[in-house]
């Protein structure tokens, strides 16, 4: 998701790719050379000064100990519906032997203090093994390049393992140690001696005890610790606990607040209408009828969409339904859906066997080709999709005396704030930047576009103003997951091993291994991609590239597995066959669906195996056709992410990224004419409603506490060719392009 | 002047009556827990009840609620702040996820076990569907479903 994030800073110079930041980071940090290139147009100038302090703290104030002995944990990260307020504290809290029940959470606000430092690092250097006595002051270059890029961000599925794991345990082991200090000097006894239980410190041999609260202000004396001592998981005592959420109560009773409920003393409301081609300008408008309606405040043309404000929304929407305006020509008139996928054929066509892009190889996979038993080929389509958040885009801003706040709800706050100040012109101290829950996010509240569109409205009048868009604007002006098409070609030996694997496909944005199968044991690999950029704004979506590469690799191996005569489930096992965590994801999946168990005329059974996010997940999903349309029956997930902080937590993310995953699988395209996407509310966006939610069954397994994986986003690459292949399963049909709303079953 | 009975209240409101209850609830009234999904009665985010039945509040123009009484979802726990039993089940089966559609997922959950205290799964099926969840809270709706209607969701997979 971050590659995105970081062109967000600078979008028309090209992408400021991770590649481009390696030298950068790792050289003027000074403690590492790595002989990575520098390019011509690496940013390196403006960012080495930034670099110049070495050895900057980890630990951020991420803790606070009130005098009533209430622990507060400062979290660095949005709540989107992940539940991360609660992992993230429970982190915390489970290494500062907090008593849970003493615990809040706040969320850090907006400033650069609280930057995604291990965001940041991942970003910048994600291959890069540090020795760990190069730990603090790698982290430390790291954490002030993420400072520099305004890298307050949630996304990546990176959460809990990057900052959970590096930044709030260490934070709370670090402030039970200080605790602990400040406690011995007062008691006058070793700080050996000394242990931390509930939210008190105790010295078992005298019996004393006292909150952690008699030691905060002392403890704020001590030295930081270099490296505080983590707990091993037999001393766990919430991590991996079913902990309940923060924040479901205020969910379920209306009082928890989303940017849209964002509510000033004069404040008026805007609709807005954006050009429905995106690049076009406003050429003229008729507002006549508008001006006249009932209170209408003002109308705004702001070139590449217009604004109403009236003192309320449902007045500004429907003032600005009667405006007709003429929007200039551009270049993305021209694009239409069919001829868009005809021309990424036509673009793999030339690429031929050695053109575009090579992202992976290994070996000679034309020689191996050539020589093999068994060919396989096939290509896959997938379209566009919006993320339809349940919140509408949405954004409040008031600019007055030089200063500027903004509400909403987004997934990097500080990047919000920046997108601000640079509207205005202003410096970031000047911008207050105000977050709340967010109504769904799944990286479309990672782009600025609302944030800005918002802070040009408030610049052009006098009141706080808070902005809406309809749910026509929001389907029809997202950052669209990308369409692509994907070509394979692999060979089998005369005993229907793999030998050979080749694929070609348009796009890749991130992350960047999303296309690759290490995992699968195949001697020869070749990958390319090639660009095929359009006029429609892309962005990250709910697991990035994997949402294209999980249905079309798997696709893929299902098919390989077909014409090697042999079962989906056995020729993964065959391919995985080095990996034990691997396989152990892939049998649990294959064992809770009772694979070998025959089902009734017209079911079907399909697995998919994806790891993504430090990840591995299996799922097997069970069809009924025996109406002629596709009912998903159950899915069964086995994940593995190491350790699961929060089982539950893990559990709904999985169920989650089904639903999420299923409606793309059945019903999602955003489809272009002329240049504008032609959906626009949920009778043509339709999203998965309860009567056709399968039954989920989750099972996870901790294989190693140490490598953590995401939850947001693993969960969904394997479920569209779970499911297709489910479909083969059932009628012999090979589904090669999604929607399933689109394929004929008759 | 309009007046309306607002989860037991009397409110004037000097509004348009073609208005939707929605918006007039969230800006008029300042209570927001009733939120906008689509405006067009397709996601059921804006779900409130007109004398005790679900309706869509952002297609239902304030003039209809004239001598009704409506129900938010601010209206559903005691007086004291306990929560009714659906809203319990939504905290037991802990089931919100981002939470924007659970104002309205409560309120048609509410509507249903009053017409419907022990609902079989099609029939919950049948009146939740109007209720998009693009978190997809759709397993665990269904279980609290049946915990508020005091009936174990493992007694009733069984």
């Amino acid at each position: 998701m971050a590659d995105k994030q970081i062109s967000e800073t600078a979008p028309k110079k090209g992408k400021w790719t991770r590649r481009a930041f390696i030298g950068a980071g790792v050289v003027a940090g000074g403690a590492l050379v790595v002989g990575v290139a520098v390019r011509p147009d690496n940013p390196i100038g403006r960012l080495s000064p930034m670099l110049a302090k070495d050895g900057e703290q980890l630990i951020n104030a991420w803790v606070k100990i009130d005098t009533d002995n209430i622990v507060t944990a400062i979290i660095p990260h949005v709540e989107m519906g992940q539940g991360i307020f609660t992992t993230l504290a429970q982190m915390l809290a489970d290494e500062l032997d907090a008593d849970w029940s003493k615990v809040r959470i706040l969320e850090a606000p907006a400033d650069a203090k609280y930057v995604s430092h291990d965001i940041g690092r991942e970003f910048l250097a994600p291959n890069l093994e540090v020795p760990a006595i190069l730990e603090p002051t790698v982290g430390g270059t790291f954490l002030q390049l993420a400072t520099a890029m305004n890298l307050q961000i949630t996304g990546g599925s990176f959460s809990v393992r990057g900052t959970g794991q590096r930044a709030m345990r260490v934070a709370g082991a670090a402030a039970k140690e200080m605790l602990i200090a400040a406690a011995a000097e007062e008691w006058n006894v070793p700080a050996g001696e000394l242990r931390a239980e509930n939210s008190m410190i105790l010295h078992d041999k005298s019996s004393k005890s006292a909150p952690f609260a008699d030691f905060a202000a002392a403890a704020a004396e001590q030295g930081l610790p270099n490296k505080p001592k983590l707990k091993s998981p037999k001393d766990y005592k919430l991590m991996g606990k079913a902990m309940a959420r923060h924040d479901i109560p205020e969910k379920s009773d209306g009082t928890a607040l989303f940017g849209i409920d964002a509510d000033l003393p004069g404040m008026k409301y805007a609709a807005v209408k954006a050009a429905p081609v995106v690049g076009a300008t406003i050429e003229s408008m008729n507002v006549d009828s508008a001006k006249a309606m009932p209170g209408v405040l003002q109308i705004l043309n702001m070139g590449d969409f217009i604004a109403v404000i009236a003192d309320g929304y449902w007045q500004a929407e429907q003032a600005l339904g009667t405006i007709e305006a003429k929007y200039s020509k551009t270049e993305g008139d021209a694009l239409n859906q069919d001829a868009l996928f005809a021309r990424y054929a036509s673009v793999l066509d030339e690429a031929g066997d050695d053109g575009g892009d090579v992202e992976t190889e290994k070996g000679d996979v034309g020689e191996a080709f050539a020589g093999a038993a068994t060919k396989v080929e096939a290509e896959y389509k997938v379209p566009f999709l919006a993320h339809a958040t349940m919140e509408p885009m949405n954004c409040t801003a008031w600019v007055r005396d030089g200063k500027c706040d903004v509400w909403s709800g987004h997934q990097a706050p500080l990047m919000a704030r920046k997108a601000a100040a640079d509207t205005l012109g202003i410096d970031m101290d000047a911008v207050t930047y105000h977050n709340a829950y967010l109504g769904g996010g799944f990286g479309r509240r990672s782009e600025n576009d609302v944030i800005i569109m918002a802070t040009r409205i408030a610049k052009a009048v006098p009141y706080p103003v808070k902005m809406i868009w309809s749910r026509e604007e929001d389907t029809m002006q997202d950052h669209y997951r990308p369409s692509a098409t994907s070509r394979f070609q692999a060979g089998l030996d005369k005993d229907g091993k793999p030998v050979s694997w080749s694929n070609i496909h348009t796009h890749l944005f991130d992350p960047q291994e999303a296309p690759t199968v290490p995992y699968y044991d195949i001697a020869n690999h070749k990958i390319r991609k090639i660009d095929v950029p359009t006029h429609l704004r892309f962005g990250p979506w709910r697991s990035v590239d994997h949402s294209q590469h999980g249905y079309f690799i798997e696709s893929f191996v299902d098919e390989m597995a077909h014409a090697a005569g042999k079962d989906g489930y056995a020729f993964r096992r065959e391919l995985l066959a080095g990996s034990v965590r691997h396989l152990a994801v892939l049998d649990k999946a294959a064992e809770m669906s009772g694979w070998d168990k025959p089902l009734p005329e017209g079911h079907g059974r399909g697995i998919a195996f994806v790891p993504s996010f430090g990840t591995i997940v299996a799922e097997v999903a069970e069809v009924d056709m025996t109406s002629g349309k596709p009912k998903v029956k159950k899915i069964y997930v086995a994940a593995d992410p190491g350790f699961a902080i929060n089982p539950d937590g893990f559990a709904a993310q999985m169920e989650s990224s089904i639903a999420y995953g299923l409606t793309a699988t059945l019903y999602g395209e955003i489809s272009v004419k002329d240049g504008a996407v032609q959906q626009s509310n949920f009778h043509d966006y339709p999203i998965l409603r309860i009567n056709e939610m399968p039954e989920v069954e989750v099972a996870i397994i901790n294989g190693d506490h140490k490598r953590l994986g995401g939850a947001g986003e693993p969960g969904l690459p394997p479920l569209a060719p779970a499911v297709t292949n489910a479909i083969f399963a059932a009628t012999g049909k090979r589904v090669r392009e999604l929607p399933l709303s689109k394929v004929n079953f008759a | 002047m309009i007046t309306l009975n607002v989860n037991g209240q009397t409110k004037e409101v000097d509004v348009d009556p073609a208005t939707p209850i929605l918006w007039v609830v969230r800006e008029n009234l300042k209570m927001t827990g009733t939120k906008f999904g689509c405006g067009v009665a397709l996601c059921g985010a804006c779900t409130i009840h007109l004398d005790g039945k679900p309706i869509r509040s952002c297609s239902t123009p304030v003039s209809e609620a004239d001598g009704k009484e409506i129900t938010t979802i601010e209206g559903l726990a005691e007086e004291d702040g306990t929560f009714s039993k659906v809203q319990q089940a939504w905290v037991d089966q802990q089931v919100a996820q981002c939470g924007y559609c659970q104002s309205g997922q409560i309120m048609s959950a509410t509507a249903l076990l009053k017409n419907n205290p022990n609902p079989s799964d099609q029939q919950i099926d049948a009146a939740m569907a109007g209720n998009i969840c693009r978190c997809g809270t759709y397993v665990r709706i269904r279980k609290a479903i049946k915990t508020a209607a005091g009936v174990s969701s493992e007694t009733q997979e069984a």
